[in-house]
C-alpha cells in the first residue's frame, strides 16, 4: 500500500500552518498524529497534493487550567490525555474514554484534536466532547473563532472546519467530582465500537443533580441523549433503568444496545 | 569432556532464532535489494466475473519510471496454467488457471495487468492509469445455487460441479451400511452447519524476488514450500529444474496460506526472464486478502444415528465445498483430508462421506491451519452435543461411552485408518480436574434458576486429528501428486561443530531450536554447536517442506536416522582408533569409550580423524556426514480434551470466554515452550473462527472484509489466559514418539467454544447460531429471529436515535 505523491510541509507556528493551508489550496491536508489519515493515504482513498505536518507545533500540546474550564491542546496525544492529572480531576470521562481508544501504539501517536477533526462517528472522543459541551477553538486566516461541539460535528467525517482552518484547542468545562463511565461494545479490542455510551453524572445525597450522556456510532455523528439526561435530573439513582430506555425507541440491535449500554454506563458512573 | 548432560529433548529451550527475528536482524524477502531491480505492481479485477473486452495500457506505459506494462495477452503463450497437484477423482473438472487473466476474470482480485517500474511507488502510481473495459457476467456465489448450473463460472466446463468424492464404509469393508443403520435407528439427528470462509492472516505479507542473472533463476519467496515451488515452476514454465534455485529466507508465518504456487511467483519469474533484470513484488495486506487463497467455506449436512442408550450407530456426511474460481495447488483435496476425521474418536459402525466440490466466483480456497480436519471436528463435536441434548444425557458421558478405550489401540477406524495409540480417558480426566467441571455445572444451574442476564455455558471438544503427512503410498492412493517422505543431512565439521540440513521449511515454528535439541541429544554435542540450514534448494536439495504438522514427526525422524548413521560410522572409527572390538565400544554424552577401561575418544576427536583421513579402517570413506530420508508407515494421531466456559450476556449478545482448558496428547514433546506456543496460537485461531473471523462477499462478489478493520483477528487482549496441560501417549509410528502439534489448538477449539455458547442459551430456545458468533447474531438468536431478518447494523445509521438526538 503506497500513497500517491504529495508535498510535505513542516510549519513551526500556527500562523505559518494557516498560511500554508491558504497557499496550498483545498487539496492540502493537515496531518497530526496520522493514525486515521495515513491508512487513508496508503489505501489511496484520498490523495492530497500537500501534507502540512503540525507535529512540530509544541504550543498545541498539553492541558492547561483556565479557571472554570480546561484547555486541551489539539496535538495532545491520547497517551498524554490518559495521564494528565487535570483531566483526571476535572474531566474524568475523557480519560476513561481515551483509555479505550484502539491500542497502545495508536494512543502514543494519535491526538485528541485529530480524532475530533476526523469526525468518524465510530470514533470514541466525539460523544464525550458533545456530552461535555466542549468548545472547539479554531485558527484561520481571519483569526480565531470558537465553535461548540454541537455545531462542530456536521456529518460523517465532516466538521464545521473550513478548508483553511486548524483546530488548535478544545475548551472543556470542569466537571469536578462528577462520576463518569464509558461503556463500549466492540468485537475485538482494537476494533471500533458497534455502540458505546459516555456518561457523566453529578450525584448528591443519592439524588442525580445533572447528567451528560453521549452515544458513539449510532448516527452520522455523535448523539447526545438529551431525553435521558433530562429524565434523570432531580431523580434518585434508582431512576436510571427507566431513564435509559429513552436512549432509543427502535427495536433493532443497535437500539437495544443504546438502551442497555446507557443503563450500564450511568450505573457505573454513579458507582464510580 | 562432556559430563552427563541434562537431556535436551523435553527441555523448554528459548528459541535460538527469536532474537534475530524479533529485532529484525534477519532477511525477509522484502528486505532484499538487488542492483538494477525492477518492481512489479499488480492491477486486480474489481469485478467478480467478466469478459475482458479491452485493456488500454498506453497512459500507464508513458508514466515516469515505468519500464513496461504487461497483460495476459503478453503472457498467453508462456504462462501455462497454475498447477493443481491433487486431482481427487479421475473425472475432476479442472479449468485452466492463468496467472494473469487473458480474456475473462473469475473473481474480484484476480490479476489482470502488471506494471513494471523502477520503484514500487511509480509502479503503484501507474496502476491507476490502466484502463480495462469489462463486460460483466452473472456472478455465482452461493454453493447450492451454483449446483443448479443456471449461471456458470467456467462455461467451457458446462457445470459448476468440480468433482464428487465418496467414501463408504460398506464399500470399503471397514464398516456396515450407513443407510441401513439410519433406517433402523432409534434416534436420528440431522443438522446442517456452515463453515464460514476464513482468510489465513500470516504476519509477513507474501513477497517474491527473482534474479535472472548468472545463468540461472534465483527466486526468494515468502513461501512454506521452496522445494515444491521449484518443481512446479519448472513444470509450468519449462525452465529446467536445475536452473531454478528457490530460497525461502526467514518467513513470517503461513498457516497454510503460503502452501501455494502463487500467480505472482510465476509472474515475477516470467517478467525477470523477459526483462533480464531482477524483479520484486510485495503485496499489501488488502491485496493479500483479495488474492491469497482463503480457507474453509463448506456447507455440512450431517446425519447421525444412535440407540436410545446413547450408542452411536451411523454417520453420514454430505458436504458442499467451495473451491472458489480455480483449483490451486491442493484446493480439491482439502475437504477430502477431513473425510477421515468425521468419525473422530468414536466407534461408529457405519460411515459414509460424500463431498461435492463446487466452483464459484470467489478467491480460490486451499489449505488453512488444519485443512479439512477442523471442519470435520467441528461437525462431529457439535453433533455429539446435539445427541446428548436429544437424549437428555451429559455431553461428556455420551462421548465416553462411544470413544475408543485406551486398551483398544491400535484401532482400525470406520474411515479406514489405524489409530496407533491414544488415551482419551487420561486426557479427559486431567482436563475435567483442571476445569472444575462440577462446580461450573452448579453455577450454571444457579444462573439459570435466577434468570441471570449473564448465562454460563460449558463446551466440550474431545478431538483427534491426523498429522505427520504422510505415508507416500497413502498419498498415492488418494491421487495426490507427490510423496510424503522427508529428508535430513548432517554435516560433521572438522572442529566438531554440526550443520543440519532439513527438507522441512520453517516459517515461524522454531525448527532451528528443536532440530538442534534433537541432534544435541543424539550426538552428545552442545546445543549451541548445531546450526540448522533450511529453505534453500541449493543447500537442502530435497524435501517436502512444512505443512500438516509433519515437520517433527517426519522430518525430525529423518534427522534421528541421519544422526544414527553418523554414530554408527563414528563407532567403527572409534574402535579402530582405540584398537578394540567395535562391540566393546560404548557411547555416552558425546564420548566413545572401551567398556571397562578409561580409554576414550570424544566424538569431536573421531570426526577430526575421519576428516583428515590419515588412518581409516580399510574401505571407510573420509568424512562423517550422513543423509537419511524417512517415509512414515502411518499418520500420527494427536488427541486431547478441550473444555471451554463462556459467559453469554443475553442483553447484548456478547460472548466472553471465562476459562479454557486444553489438555493435549501430542506424544513426546521435544520443547514444551514451543508446544505451548503452538497450542496458544492454535487456540487463538480456532476461537477466532468461532467468534470473530469471516470473509464476507457482497452480492456482486466483492470482498467487503479486505482490511484488518473489517476482518477481525483477535489479539491477546480478546483472549482468556489458557490453561494448558499434556498427557503423553507416544506415537508408535516414529522413533521420537512425536505426533505433531501445529494444528491441534485450531482443530479442537472451535467446537468447544460454539458448544459452550449454545449450552449457555439453549434453555432460552436457541438451537444453533452460525459462526462467527458475533454479539449481534447471538442477540438476534435470543430474540427468536433469524440473523438475516435483523439486517446489517454494524456500521452505523440508526434513524430512531437520530430523531431524538441532541446534536442539532
Amino acid at each position: 500500500m503506497i500513497p500517491a505523491e504529495f508535498r510535505y510541509l513542516f510549519p513551526s507556528t500556527v500562523d505559518e500552518a494557516v498560511r500554508m493551508l491558504a497557499d496550498e489550496g483545498e487539496d492540502a491536508k493537515i496531518i497530526a498524529g496520522g493514525q486515521s489519515l495515513v491508512p487513508v493515504l496508503r489505501m489511496r482513498l484520498a490523495a492530497p497534493t500537500a501534507l502540512i505536518d503540525i507535529g512540530g507545533l509544541t504550543e498545541l500540546t498539553g492541558v492547561r487550567d483556565d479557571g472554570d474550564s480546561l484547555l486541551i491542546g489539539a496535538m495532545t496525544t491520547h497517551y498524554e490525555v490518559q495521564r494528565d492529572h487535570l483531566i483526571h480531576d476535572h474531566a474524568l470521562l475523557l480519560k476513561l474514554v481515551t483509555d479505550t481508544v484502539a491500542d497502545p501504539q495508536v494512543r502514543h501517536r494519535g491526538t485528541f484534536g485529530g480524532s475530533l477533526c476526523h469526525a468518524d462517528p465510530a470514533g470514541d472522543l466525539l460523544a464525550p466532547a458533545l456530552a461535555l459541551d466542549a468548545v472547539m477553538i479554531i485558527a484561520g486566516p481571519g483569526g480565531r473563532r470558537e465553535v461548540p461541539a454541537a455545531e462542530f460535528f456536521v456529518d460523517y467525517f465532516t466538521t464545521a472546519l473550513a478548508p483553511d482552518e486548524i483546530l488548535i484547542d478544545v475548551r472543556v468545562p470542569k466537571y469536578t467530582g462528577w462520576g463518569a463511565h464509558y461503556e463500549k461494545l466492540n468485537r475485538v479490542a482494537q476494533a471500533w465500537s458497534i455502540v458505546a455510551v459516555a456518561a457523566a453524572v453529578q450525584v448528591r445525597g443519592g439524588t442525580i443533580e445533572a447528567a451528560r450522556v453521549g452515544l458513539t456510532n449510532v448516527g452520522s455523528g455523535p448523539v447526545r441523549a438529551v431525553d435521558v439526561e433530562s429524565a434523570l435530573v432531580g431523580q434518585p439513582v434508582s431512576a436510571i433503568a427507566e431513564a435509559a430506555l429513552r436512549a432509543s425507541s427502535g427495536d433493532g440491535y443497535k437500539d437495544n444496545l443504546a438502551r442497555v449500554l446507557t443503563g450500564r454506563a450511568l450505573t457505573a458512573a454513579v458507582a464510580g | 569432556m562432556t559430563a552427563t548432560a541434562e537431556p535436551e529433548v523435553g527441555k523448554a529451550r528459548l528459541r535460538k532464532e527469536d532474537a534475530r527475528l524479533i529485532t529484525g536482524q534477519t532477511r525477509w524477502t522484502d528486505n532484499i535489494q538487488l542492483t538494477g531491480m525492477l518492481h512489479m505492481a499488480v492491477l486486480r479485477s474489481p469485478v467478480a466475473h467478466a469478459r475482458i473486452r479491452n485493456i488500454d495500457c498506453s497512459r500507464a506505459t508513458a508514466m515516469p519510471g515505468v519500464a513496461v506494462v504487461l497483460t495476459g495477452e503478453d503472457f498467453a503463450a508462456e504462462q501455462g496454467s497454475l498447477p493443481c497437484a491433487w486431482p481427487i477423482t479421475e473425472d475432476m473438472k479442472s479449468p485452466p488457471a492463468p496467472a494473469l487473466a487473458v480474456d475473462q476474470v473469475n473473481f474480484a482480485g484476480e490479476a489482470v495487468a502488471l506494471v513494471i517500474a523502477d520503484s514500487p511507488y511509480r509502479a503503484a502510481d501507474a496502476l491507476a492509469e490502466i484502463d480495462v473495459d469489462y463486460d460483466e457476467l452473472p456472478v455465482v456465489l452461493d454453493l447450492e445455487e451454483a449446483l443448479r448450473d443456471t449461471d456458470l463460472v467456467h462455461p467451457d466446463l458446462g457445470t459448476n460441479k468440480c468433482a464428487t468424492w465418496v467414501f463408504d464404509s460398506a464399500e470399503a469393508g471397514s464398516g456396515t451400511n450407513v443407510e441401513d443403520e439410519i433406517s433402523s435407528a432409534e434416534v436420528v439427528i440431522e443438522r446442517t452447519f456452515r463453515q464460514q470462509r476464513l482468510i489465513p492472516s500470516f504476519m509477513e505479507p507474501r513477497s517474491v524476488v527473482v534474479d535472472p542473472s548468472a545463468g540461472m533463476f534465483t527466486i526468494w519467496s515468502a513461501t512454506q514450500i521452496p522445494h515444491i515451488l521449484r518443481w512446479m515452476l519448472s513444470a509450468v514454465t519449462g525452465i529446467a529444474e536445475h536452473k531454478i534455485r528457490v530460497i525461502a529466507p526467514d518467513v513470517g508465518g503461513g498457516f497454510g496460506g503460503k502452501l501455494q504456487v502463487t500467480p505472482e511467483e510465476l509472474l515475477c519469474l516470467l517478467v525477470a526472464r523477459r526483462m533480464g533484470r531482477p524483479v520484486k513484488w510485495t503485496e499489501s495486506r488488502t491485496e493479500s486478502m483479495l488474492s491469497g487463497h482463503h480457507g474453509r467455506d463448506q456447507i455440512q449436512k450431517i446425519t447421525l444415528s444412535a440407540r436410545r442408550d446413547g450408542t452411536v450407530t451411523g454417520l453420514k456426511v454430505e458436504l458442499l465445498a467451495d473451491m472458489g474460481a480455480y483449483l490451486r495447488l491442493v484446493t480439491p483435496g482439502i475437504p477430502i483430508l477431513g473425510a477421515f476425521m468425521f468419525n473422530a474418536i468414536y466407534k461408529f459402525p457405519a460411515y459414509r462421506f460424500v463431498c461435492t466440490n463446487v466452483f464459484t466466483n470467489k478467491v480460490p480456497t486451499d489449505a488453512y491451519r488444519g485443512a479439512g480436519r477442523p471442519e470435520a471436528t467441528f461437525a462431529i463435536e457439535r453433533m455429539m452435543d446435539e445427541l446428548a441434548v436429544e437424549l437428555g444425557m451429559d455431553p461428556m458421558k455420551i462421548r465416553e461411552m462411544n470413544w475408543i478405550k485406551h486398551e483398544e489401540f491400535p484401532f482400525n477406524t470406520v474411515a479406514g485408518l489405524t489409530y496407533d495409540s491414544g488415551n482419551y480417558e487420561a486426557a479427559t480426566a486431567r482436563a475435567m480436574e483442571l476445569f472444575g467441571y462440577d462446580d461450573l455445572r452448579e453455577e450454571q444451574a444457579r444462573r439459570r434458576a435466577d434468570g441471570s442476564a449473564v448465562q454460563l455455558g460449558i463446551g466440550i471438544s474431545t478431538y483427534t486429528e491426523m498429522c505427520g503427512l504422510a505415508p507416500s503410498r497413502v498419498l498415492g492412493a488418494l491421487r495426490y501428486g507427490a510423496g510424503g517422505w522427508e529428508t535430513a543431512s548432517i554435516r560433521m565439521l572438522p572442529t566438531g561443530k554440526v550443520e543440519v540440513i532439513t527438507g522441512t521449511s520453517p516459517h515461524g515454528q522454531g525448527h532451528e531450536t528443536v532440530w538442534s535439541q534433537i541432534v544435541a541429544d543424539r550426538l552428545g554435542v552442545p546445543f549451541e554447536d548445531v546450526e540448522v540450514l533450511h529453505g534453500d534448494t541449493a543447500s537442502s536439495h530435497k524435501g517436502m517442506d512444512s505443512y500438516g504438522s509433519r515437520s517433527l514427526a517426519v522430518g525430525g525422524t529423518a534427522l534421528v536416522h541421519a544422526a544414527d548413521k553418523v554414530l554408527a560410522k563414528a563407532r567403527t572409527l572409534a574402535a579402530h582408533m582405540m584398537e578394540c572390538d567395535e562391540a566393546d565400544v560404548e557411547f555416552a554424552s558425546g564420548s566413545f569409550s572401551v567398556r571397562g577401561t578409561s580409554t576414550a575418544r570424544t566424538l569431536s576427536d573421531v570426526v577430526l580423524a575421519a576428516h583428515v583421513a590419515h588412518d581409516l579402517p580399510e574401505g571407510m570413506e573420509p568424512g562423517m556426514d550422513a543423509d537419511a530420508t524417512f517415509d512414515p508407515d502411518n499418520f500420527s494421531f494427536p488427541h486431547g480434551t478441550h473444555l471451554c466456559a463462556t459467559e453469554v450476556d443475553t442483553e447484548t449478545g456478547v460472548v466472553k470466554i471465562r476459562s479454557y482448558v486444553a489438555v493435549d496428547d501430542v506424544g513426546t514433546v521435544v520443547n514444551p515452550l514451543i508446544v505451548d506456543g503452538q497450542v496458544h496460537g492454535g487456540l487463538a485461531q480456532g476461537i477466532a473462527q468461532a467468534l470473530y473471523e469471516e470473509a464476507v462477499h457482497d452480492e456482486m462478489g466483492t470482498l467487503t472484509t479486505a482490511t484488518f478493520a473489517d476482518y477481525l483477528v483477535p489479539s491477546a487482549a480478546d483472549l482468556p489466559a489458557f490453561l494448558t496441560a499434556r498427557t503423553s501417549t507416544p506415537a508408535t509410528s516414529n522413533p521420537l514418539g512425536a505426533k505433531g502439534v501445529g494444528e491441534a489448538g485450531t482443530i479442537a477449539s472451535t467446537p468447544a467454544v460454539v458448544n459452550s455458547v449454545l449450552d449457555a442459551v439453549r434453555h432460552l430456545g436457541v438451537r444453533d447460531i452460525e459462526m462467527p458468533l458475533s454479539p449481534e447474531r447471538v442477540w438476534t438468536a435470543l430474540q427468536g429471529r433469524k440473523a438475516d431478518d435483523a439486517g446489517e447494523v454494524a456500521a452505523g445509521g440508526l434513524g430512531s436515535i437520530d430523531a431524538q438526538g441532541g446534536q442539532s
